[in-house]
């Protein structure tokens, strides 16, 4: 397919500056209220980030400029799916999220994405949500979570979007969303928690899927997720949390052959519920059609 | 991906009688290749690929060829039928072939046509009543196939390669391509806008060649379709990237088009509507690799082969036994219901087709015929690894073809894209909207009713001068038959299964494309030495029918591949044509034998003599035990369901039964043994599959291994269609012929339904009236279409539709009728014996199964309400002069009597049966004189608004002074139960033998139901009065403890409207 090439090539990278109302959000995954969250540290861990995209896998980094008003806006992954030249923009669960869209829609355009309206599909009577941390695209397929974020609706109009790939839905049983669990590790390869949810989900898209995969399973859920990117290079870039966050499951990432792993702290945005992948929205605008 | 895009997809596309034009021009010779009219013709405008739908023009003319056709003539004629294929590229090919020829013969010669070698890929299509979809088996008849409806064809990709790279040569990509540029731009193979900008390209240079605008000009692309919905932007995106392919051959554009088709998700999915055991709509998509479920677009789902341990289905439900996972025990069984009982066939063939054809290395070995229940269906052809390995063997040079041009679309863009996209919409979305489109097909099904009457009773006229006229033949029938079956059970090979009729075909093979054709010759595997080796075993065939030497040595059959096939020469034809006919005025002895009207007689029988049950039975049929244990633990709901499969496949043995000695006599006996056998066996093993999987039992039912599921209606379905046809020739009468134009018409299409047609028509009076109203059951349980329904309702509880299938041949028949009655009756004699003990089985199944369905029709009742009595006001028209001495002939009693209790009173029942008799004698009485509803209980099941024919129920119980002493507060346990049936004349009796223990006593109870069937020629009261002395006699130790004397009689609809 024009869209159909191995996973992991991408020339962009879009994120979205940590707001000085980092942590305020009311609820979400916070048990109570305020959970001690260090916004200069967290701020800190995104630069290392950035800087680990920018200057060592090479992408362009577009960064849109923090919003206090949106405190969460950070979590850029939510608000777009992005595959080959297509971005749909989501509808997060939360109402209060919705507005974050306007910026990302704003820099997708200028990147000659062609843009999917999720709210426009149906207005919001749809009622579909959806949420880019529910969602895992493998280069062949979207797995989307069903998850307290993202409900069958918003999989539909996922699916609608992108009609080249089987969605499959899949429940998320270990954690609040799909890609807290699991990650792509290379452009065959799903890294995946040992939790006993995170087995089942990975059952379920095992059976599901008309591919294999080679599973990486990491003993820690926070390890699960990473940033797999096929650098310009064709070289393999693993961004992926650092030993001291997850201990038991730094040795895994030593199974992966010839990759560059980029150990990348995540321990602030971690406490809200969010992770690695959840601080960007990689793009890909080299095509190649065969 | 491709679905069964019904009706919905019929979206308008108003330019394609064009084509029809030319096609029917073509088909206009003089041998005036017959062209069944479709029904469904002015309602439903089609897409353009491959819609039976039918166009008016071509119905018209070839009507007006039939009625200006003298008898005279018609009695030369074989029947040549002109098939239209619409093949890939949107053009019509007309070919024609002999009515009776298998569906592989059309087959090969569209892939002669279009050169093609790697043709296992591929396949025919053909539309049923409902429109949908059905591929053309190549084993079975046409004619067997297309039942109603115009001879239109598809040709189309049946197996979607997943990796087209493999394919052997360029032109098999091409006919991919095109199919799958179809599929693309009708929505049923979903894609992206990038992907339709990227096959748009490899279209256009394909089609085009290189970008070159001053030959081109700038609007080109416009004129060719890509999308569902093309918007200027795509084609901008599409002239784009085709300027980038600058040299690119039009066989690397196809190339590049199938790597990228191929990687689409729905690539070579075969979707069908179902509801999961929840009543959720989903989808269900069969593909190389497995089963995948879909809610909306999204897959919920998946099974791949490797984890199916079997599938099946009954009736609407379709099963998927799932082998057990890691960390499970047991198989799981997932049920789905389809929207009928033919959609959950067509996917549970499609299924074992796919699982065959992508799974296997060679094909199943199919099941050995007695051995095994069910459908004896399986994929014959080759698998894909098999087509590889042959393919691999082609040595031809690459075959110059021609890459015809697409349609182009100057005008009608708007008009294009848009219904298609909603069909596809609909497809995915909303089955609501299909589900009302089917309706509406279906009403104009009905409405088009009277318009054909006319010349199809002229066709079945000179069918009737034919068979007139010919001599009684050996047994091509029976021979044919018996092929079939042979057939499907043992042939290997789609491509060259080995049947006389095909060495008609063959012969022409080697004569045909001699270059390529000899290079291929020298590889075994080579499809054109499959089937020249399969010409030398027709000739070397010891016996040869008429048949085959008719068609070794019929001359001028020798077409070029690309030339339309020539009309094979009049006389052999007509040999083979009469062969059949003549058999069939045998045949139709047979079901003559039991007319009767109908009586219901229960009894039960009650002793203490346990062990009566097994050795006591009247015909002791005592395979049948275990199974029908299950059937009574299971509870009333279940047991209908249990019943209807094998009510079918009895129904299925009995025609076979039916046939045989129609075909000869003198292999009557013998072939009765043979069906016995068969059934005996049958029941054992299905005894054997009952007990194991009793939780499953709906599936275990079906079959046993993995693919191996069988539809015993199929086998039914020719069987019937055979003899159908026969028994109409047979009767005489023009009237008979026009009922079954009616019902045809109203294209009736399961097989027990022209079970139905056939006795309806070829005797009212002999054919069994609880026959037809238990096949009319079958049916009801298997077929929701709206049409049957109509049937079903008249037929089942009012019988009805006896009444209209057969009123109109009834004056005419009654001479005819005595004279054959003789024969009949003579006939009758020998095989008596042996049909009882076949039929017990039957009976019994059919009038348990009877009660439920009976509610079912109800419910469907309301629906078809409209339809029906729309139906029946044409119908009535015409009929009402014959309506009254027909119901008057044909009035059908049913007499039940049930006997309860302890006391040996031998007095009691003795006397019971004489007052049944009398009960009998008035009730026969009362429908012939006054045909009044004046009888005490008429069970009207919502038959109100019809204004036809009522059939009234009387029912009257006798029940002995003594009360049930264990009464039913002790409801006991249930230690066996049996259910025999056997058969005399005018009688099938059913006795149900149960043995509980209750209260420490255990105690058998005999139930027997009694069903005289009949018209008021027989004595009812004396058959009953036999019936019950026989019974007592069978159990000398019983006793009678309650009669239930049951009739049913027809009334006519002037005297007898509520």
């Amino acid at each position: 397919m024009a869209n159909m090439c191995p996973y992991g090539r991408f020339t962009h990278a879009v994120v979205r500056g940590i707001p000085e109302s980092f942590g305020k959000a009311g609820g979400d995954s916070r048990k109570n209220g305020e959970t001690s969250v260090d916004l200069a540290k967290a701020q800190r861990q995104f630069g290392c980030l950035t800087g680990a995209l920018r200057q060592k896998v090479g992408l362009q980094l577009i960064e849109i400029p923090s919003d206090p008003e949106l405190p969460e806006s950070w979590r850029i992954e939510d608000v777009a799916v992005i595959q080959g030249d297509t971005a749909l923009i989501t509808r997060p669960f939360k109402q209060q999220r919705r507005s974050e869209a306007e910026a990302v829609r704003k820099v997708v355009s200028e990147l000659n994405l062609t843009v999917v309206e999720m709210g426009a599909e149906e207005g919001d009577s749809g009622g579909a949500t959806l949420e880019g941390s529910d969602v895992l695209f493998t280069g062949r397929e979207f797995f989307v979570g069903i998850s307290s974020h993202t409900n069958h609706r918003g999989a539909e109009v996922l699916a609608d979007t992108f009609r080249d790939f089987a969605v499959s839905t899949v429940p998320v049983c270990g954690g609040a969303r799909l890609r807290n669990i699991c990650s792509m590790g290379g452009p065959n390869t799903i890294i995946i928690s040992n939790s006993d949810g995170a087995k089942k989900t990975l059952r379920m898209m095992e059976q599901l899927t008309d591919h294999h995969y080679e599973v990486l399973t990491v003993p820690e859920d926070s390890a699960a997720n990473c940033i797999y990117i096929k650098g310009p290079s064709k070289h393999d870039f693993l961004l992926h949390r650092p030993a001291e966050e997850c201990p038991d499951s730094a040795s895994a990432f030593q199974k992966l052959q010839d990759y560059t792993l980029l150990p990348t702290a995540c321990s602030e945005a971690s406490k809200l519920g969010a992770s690695l992948s959840s601080l960007c929205l990689l793009i890909n605008r080299k095509h190649t059609y065969f | 991906m491709t679905t069964e895009s019904g009706a919905d997809s019929e979206a308008k596309q108003p330019q394609e009688n064009k084509e029809k034009g030319k096609a029917k021009e073509a088909a206009k010779p003089e041998n005036q290749p017959e062209e069944l009219p479709a029904a469904a013709g002015h309602s439903t405008p089609a897409r353009k690929e491959q819609e039976p739908q039918e166009d008016d023009q071509v119905s018209h003319q070839s009507s007006t060829s039939r009625l200006s056709r003298s008898p005279l003539k018609g009695v030369k004629k074989v029947k040549i039928m002109q098939c239209k294929v619409t093949m890939l590229d949107g053009s019509d090919f007309s070919v024609n072939v002999e009515k009776r020829v298998r569906g592989h013969v059309l087959f090969d010669k569209v892939c002669d046509h279009l050169n093609l070698l790697e043709r296992d890929y591929f396949g025919v299509t053909y539309r049923d009543v409902e429109n949908q979809k059905n591929w053309l088996d190549p084993n079975k008849e046409l004619k067997k196939q297309i039942r109603t409806g115009p001879w239109n064809f598809a040709f189309n990709v049946k197996f979607y390669p997943p990796d087209p790279a493999q394919l052997t040569e360029d032109i098999t990509r091409y006919y991919l391509c095109l199919q799958l540029r179809d599929d693309v731009v009708s929505g049923r193979l979903p894609c992206s806008f990038a992907t339709h900008t990227v096959l748009g390209s490899y279209t256009v240079q394909s089609e085009l060649g290189d970008y070159d605008p001053e030959e081109l000009g700038s609007d080109y692309i416009s004129e060719l379709r890509f999308a569902p919905n093309q918007t200027k932007e795509l084609e901008e995106k599409v002239m784009e990237l085709h300027k980038t392919y600058k040299g690119m051959t039009p066989a690397d554009a196809e190339i590049h088009f199938l790597e990228n088709a191929k990687k689409l998700s729905m690539y070579g999915v075969d979707l069908h509507h179902a509801k999961d055991s929840e009543g959720v709509e989903i989808m269900l998509g069969v593909c190389s690799s497995g089963l995948l479920i879909y809610r909306d677009r999204l897959r919920i789902n998946r099974f791949a082969w490797p984890k199916i341990l079997k599938i099946s289905y009954k009736r609407n439900n379709f099963y998927i036994k799932i082998r057990p996972g890691e960390f499970e025990q047991f198989e799981s069984t997932i049920g789905f219901k389809l929207p009928n009982h033919r959609a959950a066939k067509r996917l549970w063939k499609v299924c074992v087709e796919h699982h065959t054809f992508f799974r296997l290395v060679s094909p199943d070995a199919p099941p050995k015929k007695f051995l095994s229940l069910g459908s004896k269906f399986r994929y014959s052809g080759r698998t894909q690894a098999q087509t590889r390995r042959a393919s691999s063997q082609i040595h031809r040079p690459a075959p110059l073809f021609e890459r015809s041009a697409s349609k182009r679309y100057n005008m009608s863009r708007s008009l294009d894209g848009a219904p298609i996209t909603e069909s596809h919409e609909t497809l995915m979305k909303d089955s609501a909207a299909d589900g009302a489109a089917k309706v509406i097909a279906k009403g104009d099904v009905i409405t088009t009713v009277t318009e054909k009457k006319a010349e199809e009773e002229k066709a079945e006229q000179d069918d009737a001068q034919m068979a007139a006229e010919t001599p009684e033949p050996e047994t091509p029938l029976r021979h044919d038959t018996k092929t079939d079956s042979e057939q499907t059970d043992f042939a290997f090979d789609g491509d060259m299964t080995a049947t006389e009729s095909e060495a008609d075909e063959d012969s022409e093979m080697p004569t045909q494309d001699a270059s390529p054709l000899e290079e291929m010759v020298k590889h075994q595997t080579s499809i054109s030495e499959l089937k020249r080796s399969f010409l030398e075993t027709g000739d070397n065939t010891s016996g040869l029918t008429e048949w085959e030497k008719r068609l070794s040595s019929s001359p001028a059959r020798s077409p070029r591949a690309d030339e339309p096939p020539m009309i094979v020469p009049l006389e052999p034809q007509d040999t083979k044509d009469e062969q059949p006919a003549g058999e069939e005025t045998k045949e139709e002895v047979e079901p003559k034998l039991s007319e009767a009207a109908r009586y219901l007689v229960k009894y039960v029988v009650d002793s203490m003599a346990t062990d009566l049950a097994t050795s006591s039975g009247p015909h002791g049929l005592s395979l049948s035990t275990t199974m029908d244990d299950d059937v009574f633990m299971d509870g009333t709901l279940r047991e209908v369901d249990e019943k209807t499969p094998d009510s079918q496949e009895e129904l299925s043995e009995r025609a076979e039964l039916k046939v045989s000695p129609g075909a000869v006599r003198q292999e009557v006996s013998q072939a009765i043994s043979d069906k016995k056998g068969t059934l005996i066996i049958l029941k054992d093993s299905e005894d054997k599959v009952d007990t194991e999987g009793k939780a499953m039992s709906p599936v275990d039912e079906e079959e046993e291994s993995i693919i191996p599921e069988e539809d015993e209606a199929e086998e039914n379905e020719m069987l019937s269609a055979s003899k159908e046809k026969e028994t109409i020739k047979e009767d005489t009468s023009v009237e008979a012929r026009n009922a079954e134009d009616k019902t045809q018409r109203l294209r009736i299409e399961i097989k027990t339904e022209d079970l139905t047609q056939i006795k309806g028509i070829d005797s009212p009076k002999k054919a069994m009236a609880s026959w037809i109203s238990e096949e009319v059951k079958t049916e009801a349980s298997e077929v929701i279409s709206v049409t049957n329904e109509v049937i079903e309702m008249t037929n089942g509880v009012n019988q009805e539709a006896e009444f209209f299938t057969f009123e109109e041949g009834q004056t005419e028949q009654t001479k005819s009728f005595k004279e054959v009655q003789t024969k009949k009756s003579e006939f009758f004699e020998e095989v008596q014996t042996k049909k009882s003990e076949f039929f017990e089985e039957v009976q019994t199944k059919k009038s348990e199964f009877f009660e439920e369905v009976r509610k079912e029709q109800s419910e469907f009742f309301e629906e078809v309400q409209k339809e029906q009595s729309e139906f029946f006001e044409d119908v009535q028209k015409e009929q009402s002069r014959l309506t009254q001495i027909t119901i008057s002939e044909s009035s059908t009693t049913s007499l039940a009597a049930s006997t309860l209790g302890w006391v040996p009173s031998s007095e009691k029942t003795s006397a019971e049966p004489q007052e049944e008799m009398v009960v009998a004698t008035e009730t026969e009485a009362a429908p012939a004189e006054s045909t009044g509803p004046t009888s005490l209980d008429v069970v009207e099941v919502g038959t109100k608004e019809v204004p036809v024919v009522h059939t009234e129920t009387k029912t009257i119980t006798y029940e002995s002074a003594e009360p049930d002493t264990n009464g039913d507060v002790d409801p006991g346990v249930l230690l066996s139960a049996q259910t025999i049936t056997s058969e005399t004349t005018s009688t099938t009796t059913t006795t149900h033998i149960t043995k509980m223990v209750k209260g420490g006593i255990s105690e058998t109870r005999i139930e027997k139901r009694i069903v005289i069937t009949g018209d008021s020629d027989i004595d009812h009261d004396e058959a009953l009065a036999q019936a019950i002395k026989e019974a007592k006699e069978q159990h000398p130790d019983m006793s009678v403890t309650k009669v239930v004397v049951h009739k049913e009689t027809e009334i006519t609809p002037e005297e007898g409207e509520d």
